[in-house]
């Protein structure tokens, strides 16, 4: 790694001070996000790892300013984030993107393919364009997760496979060009063969745009295959965080130790006598 | 060698939609398992493995239907059977099935015991309820399970306390076959660790006597099964122990499916994922020659042509392939 | 779309229920071009006549007579008097005239007959009658006595300068007419109601205005929950609980009491028709808001609404293009409910005397209450109501016929 591209990194374009989530009030309180800390930064693939119930899904909506924080701060680019009001959450969300686990959900299914591409483009203020233009934005956009753009237009979404749909999202994704994307579960409902596609292409987006990629998973495997550091999550708090190699191969937390422990192996032995 | 606890011959089951179109989703799978083992069955979503699950206990009701083959349990053939009969003699104590949301089967209305009490009295009503009482009481006392689970609802157990009660009371009547259809994979992984731990308790007591383990999860499979069988669009592609399978598979397929393992071990970031590109095809109209040659990067013309007959070696392998087992791994050696 | 359209036609339920729903909508349609007849037309002068073909007397006594000789008194009895009859009048004069069951044969007519005419008096005290049971014997009565006549007919004409009668014409017994020699007559399926209206023609009206009333109560009441049920379920928070507020206050007051109570207040000048569809449609939109608001709960939360959120939409986009798509068959399904409970909304408040104040059109429910006014269903006159029980009964199974269909479609977990 070059130092350009070092001091680069070390830029924190998503960062967070005690965020916080409380559900209902009173004798109802459940905390989700209790006090987290943390910092990603710029060009960088961050794993947040837990199990279901684990807050990490009430954290990603925080993240993308879908449901509001209850205590603590974010700041996005360097500066406290600030998404009161339709107008300033627009231009939010032409910084941070997300995909979602389940593709087929993700569309609407009574609108055409070619919708949500075209929304893209409105967005990133393409509205104007002629309709050749448009089509070769889509086209390349399309091109670049595999896809021909001839054979999805006038399709509907229930038309495709799980992984074309999946990939359309990153599709999505390339037309919008945000600098952060979230992607929660991407591959969790993808059969194996199609998730390394899917993998491949978004280490593909993060090395051409310098994204940065917040994985939200419980597949600490997959975390570990994908990114730079990790963070482990546990009832609403990170129990361990750093680089993946340090987290997953040396792990310190209880919490951290055990999960790695559970997890079916191959090489190693899976130690049955240990539940 | 042991018994033969299960033996399959060329099965061939269909599913019936709405519109009335016909889907091959067991299109001739044949299966053996002898006494004290376990087979892995490991394929993708839609390749057949639920229905195969299904076929096997002998008990076709709409829209699943029986077309051909045979069905041994114990060498006794059930495919002949009426419904009731399978009912009666086989599900239960011959052959258990517990499905992936088996947790969520019980009636939150019935207290455990109540659904032991039903499962023996159905196929022995002579028995007294002390009996029943003393005989769960062991069982579950050597499976790791409180006593105090028999008294509670099923709404009061957590999810993986919940699905190790299924297997328990579905394995009451120490059936000769378990089929485990994803049985832990609703669950977090310690308690996905805890059923494995249960069901390789049940192996070792005895208390089933061969087991038939369904997963699209390749390292669970790799440490539960003796041996693993790989599902491609209703056939069963590749057969092997999961050492074999795992470290040294044959069929291009396999060998795309154990290239997507992803495990939390040393040197699993240097790995290389193989990705295999396209769709599996639709079994309401299936290829006529190898059904994966159109995804298959060594595919020659000859692939498309004639159905793939499995190619038998001598110690017990099988694949599917029109390339012979040389072929297949010098064109990998020269990867 | 398509796709979904021809699965609905698949669904024998809906099939059965459309079919009904679709032939009555036609009936409606089609019968007022054949029977042009004005519905609320009074042609009887009496309450209540029999179904059946009616022919003028003058013409049938002008008409040339054929001569058959049948039925001249003896056997007329036992022929005339169905045995259901006989028992009547056996049960009266055991009860009445003190007769002991020995004497009396029902088998043999006329000598029933003889002790009838020995015995009967309509103007005795017969306690323990009610009224209607006192009718239908003077009814039988006045029968017998016309089988008894057995004498000529003679039509007589008014001299007119002498005022003398003098014999026109002779109609012995034996005489009969052909019906369809006689010009005028008049055919009433269905009988006539108590101010001698054609049954039948003012049934299919009815049935029309009904139809009416229940579509545009059940549109008032779909618009209503609709948009309050997307607002609340959308928006959530403190608008969520204003209107979750209401919503409850008006299902804890039954609607019903609300609908009479509101119906009775405008008074009887405002209420016509539309006025009363509307006032059913405002009171019966609550478990739509209710069940439109928990849907859209539980879509909000899906991916789709994110990633639209996500794509910079507006609020009012996302309702009308991300929400109301999915939930656009529950809505249909719930408008056909209320357009059911709509209409047996209006057959209820008109039965108690608060439906449409108007004698200009007829709704089933005032069919129905005023055949119960003039006692149609203790007279037996049963024309007058069962065929309007009989059409709200089909009009609202084939509409929850058809919702049960499309439930079956649109919900997988009831497929069979």
């Amino acid at each position: 790694m070059n130092e350009e591209k070092k001091s680069k990194q070390n830029i924190a374009c998503l960062s967070g001070t005690g965020v916080t989530k409380i559900f209902g009030m009173g004798k109802e309180k459940t905390v989700a996000v209790d006090h987290v800390d943390f910092q990603f930064r710029e060009g960088e693939i961050v794993s947040i790892v837990g199990e279901s119930g684990s807050g990490k899904t009430t954290l990603t909506k925080m993240l993308l300013g879908l449901i509001s924080v209850t205590e603590g701060e974010i700041c996005f680019q360097g500066k406290p984030r600030d998404i009161k009001g339709y107008w300033k959450k627009k231009e939010y969300w032409k910084g941070i993107q997300a995909i979602f686990q389940d593709p087929f959900s993700s569309f609407n299914v009574f609108y055409k393919i070619d919708q949500v591409l075209l929304d893209c483009i409105k967005m990133r203020g393409g509205t104007r364009l002629s309709y050749e233009k448009k089509v070769e934005l889509m086209t390349e956009a399309c091109s670049f997760v595999n896809l021909k753009f001839e054979e999805l237009t006038n399709k509907y979404p229930f038309e495709l496979s799980g992984g074309q749909m999946q990939r359309l999202m990153i599709a999505r994704i390339f037309l919008l060009k945000p600098a952060i994307l979230l992607a929660d579960e991407p591959t969790s409902m993808i059969d194996a063969c199609s998730r390394a596609t899917i993998l491949d292409m978004l280490l593909k987006l993060r090395d051409e745009t310098n994204m940065t990629i917040i994985f939200i998973t419980h597949d600490i495997g997959l975390a570990f295959y994908i990114s730079d550091s990790i963070y482990i999550m546990e009832h609403g708090k990170f129990v361990e965080s750093g680089p993946a190699e340090s987290v997953i191969l040396n792990p310190q937390a209880v919490y951290t130790k055990r999960l790695i422990n559970d997890v079916p192996k191959i090489h190693e032995e899976w130690d049955l006598s240990t539940v | 060698m042991g018994k033969t606890m299960l033996e399959v011959d060329h099965l061939k089951t269909k599913y019936v939609t709405r519109f009335g179109e016909n889907v091959f989703a067991v299109d001739g799978v044949s299966i053996k398992i002898e006494e004290g083992k376990s087979l892995g069955i490991a394929g993708e979503s839609g390749c057949g493995k639920s229905t195969l699950a299904l076929s096997l206990m002998g008990y076709y009701f709409a829209p699943l239907h029986y077309q051909s083959g045979t069905i041994k349990v114990d060498g006794v053939n059930i495919t002949g059977m009426k419904p009731d009969e399978i009912r009666k003699k086989v599900l239960g104590n011959e052959i258990a099935y517990i499905p992936q949301a088996a947790m969520n089967a019980l009636n939150p209305t019935q207290k455990i015991f109540s659904f032991i009490e039903d499962v023996i009295k159905a196929h022995d009503p002579g028995v007294t309820k002390k009996d029943i009482y003393d005989l769960a009481r062991e069982r579950f006392e050597i499976l790791g399970l409180p006593e105090s689970v028999l008294k509670k609802h099923a709404v009061e157990l957590s999810g993986g306390m919940r699905q190790r009660t299924v297997i328990a009371i579905s394995t009451i009547l120490s059936p000769k076959v378990l089929i485990a259809d994803e049985p832990s994979s609703a669950l977090d992984v310690t308690s996905q660790k805890m059923v494995i731990k249960m069901l390789k308790n049940l192996m070792e007591k005895g208390f089933i006597k061969s087991m038939i383990f369904i997963t699209h999860e390749l390292p669970l499979l790799y440490n539960v099964t003796d041996e693993i069988m790989v599902m491609y669009a209703g056939q069963i592609v590749e057969q092997g122990t999961a050492r074999e399978m795992v470290f040294d598979p044959l069929h291009p397929y396999s060998k795309g499916l154990m290239g997507s393992i992803l495990v939390p071990e040393k040197g699993a970031r240097e790995a290389k994922l193989t990705a295999i590109p396209g769709t599996p095809p639709n079994l309401k109209n299936p290829p006529k020659g190898c059904r994966f040659a159109d995804r298959c990067s060594y595919a020659k013309p000859a692939c498309m042509l004639h159905q793939i007959a499995e190619s038998h070696l001598e110690n017990g392998r099988m694949f599917r392939c029109y390339l012979e087992e040389k072929e297949l791994r010098e064109v990998y050696r020269d990867e | 779309m398509k796709n979904q359209i021809r699965q609905i036609f698949h669904s024998p339920k809906f099939k059965v229920g459309f079919v009904i729903f679709a032939a009555l909508l036609l009936l409606t349609f089609f019968y007022p071009l054949i029977v042009t007849d004005d519905p609320l037309e009074m042609v009887g002068q009496g309450n209540f006549f029999k179904p059946g073909t009616y022919i003028s007397v003058t013409e049938a006594v002008n008409t040339d007579p054929y001569t058959l000789n049948m039925n001249t008194s003896s056997g007329r009895m036992e022929k005339n008097l169905s045995m259901e009859e006989r028992m009547a009048m056996a049960d009266w004069l055991g009860q009445f005239a003190g007769l002991s069951p020995k004497e009396m044969d029902v088998t043999d007519a006329d000598g029933l007959v003889s002790l009838w005419k020995e015995h009967y008096d309509s103007s005795s005290e017969q306690k323990g009658l009610i009224a209607a049971r006192k009718k239908y014997f003077s009814r039988l009565d006045k029968k017998i006595t016309g089988l008894l006549e057995d004498r000529d007919i003679l039509l007589a004409e008014k001299n007119k300068e002498t005022g003398e009668l003098s014999v026109k014409e002779t109609i012995p017994s034996t005489s009969y007419v052909n019906v369809s020699d006689v010009g005028s007559r008049r055919v009433f399926i269905l009988g006539t109601d108590n101010f001698g209206r054609d049954v039948l023609t003012e049934l299919v009206a009815a049935i029309k205005t009904s139809l009416k009333i229940g579509f545009i109560a059940g549109l008032i009441a779909t618009t209503i929950g609709l948009s309050l049920g997307l607002i609340a379920g959308y928006l959530g928070g403190f608008i969520d609980d204003l209107i979750l507020f209401i919503t409850n206050l008006f299902t804890v007051i039954p609607s019903f009491i609300l609908l009479i109570l509101i119906s009775y207040s405008i008074g009887k000048n405002a209420r016509g028709v539309m006025m009363v569809a509307i006032i059913i449609g405002l009171t019966s939109w609550t478990w739509t808001t209710r069940s439109v608001r928990s849907q859209v709960i539980s879509l909000r939360n899906r991916d789709h609404v994110n990633l639209s959120k996500l794509s910079g939409h507006s609020l009012f986009r996302i309702i009308l293009t991300d929400i109301l798509p999915y939930i656009a068959s529950y809505v249909v399904m719930a408008l056909i409910l209320q357009i059911s409970s709509g209409i047996l909304a209006e057959a209820q408040l008109s039965m108690i005397g608060l439906g449409p104040a108007t004698t200009t059109v007829s709704t089933l429910g005032l069919m129905m209450n005023w055949a119960m006014s003039y006692s149609a269903h203790l007279n037996g006159d049963w024309w007058a109501y069962f065929p309007v029980i009989i059409s709200i009964a089909l009009i609202s199974f084939s509409l929850n016929l058809m919702n049960t269909g499309l439930d079956q479609i649109f919900n997988p977990q009831l497929r069979e």
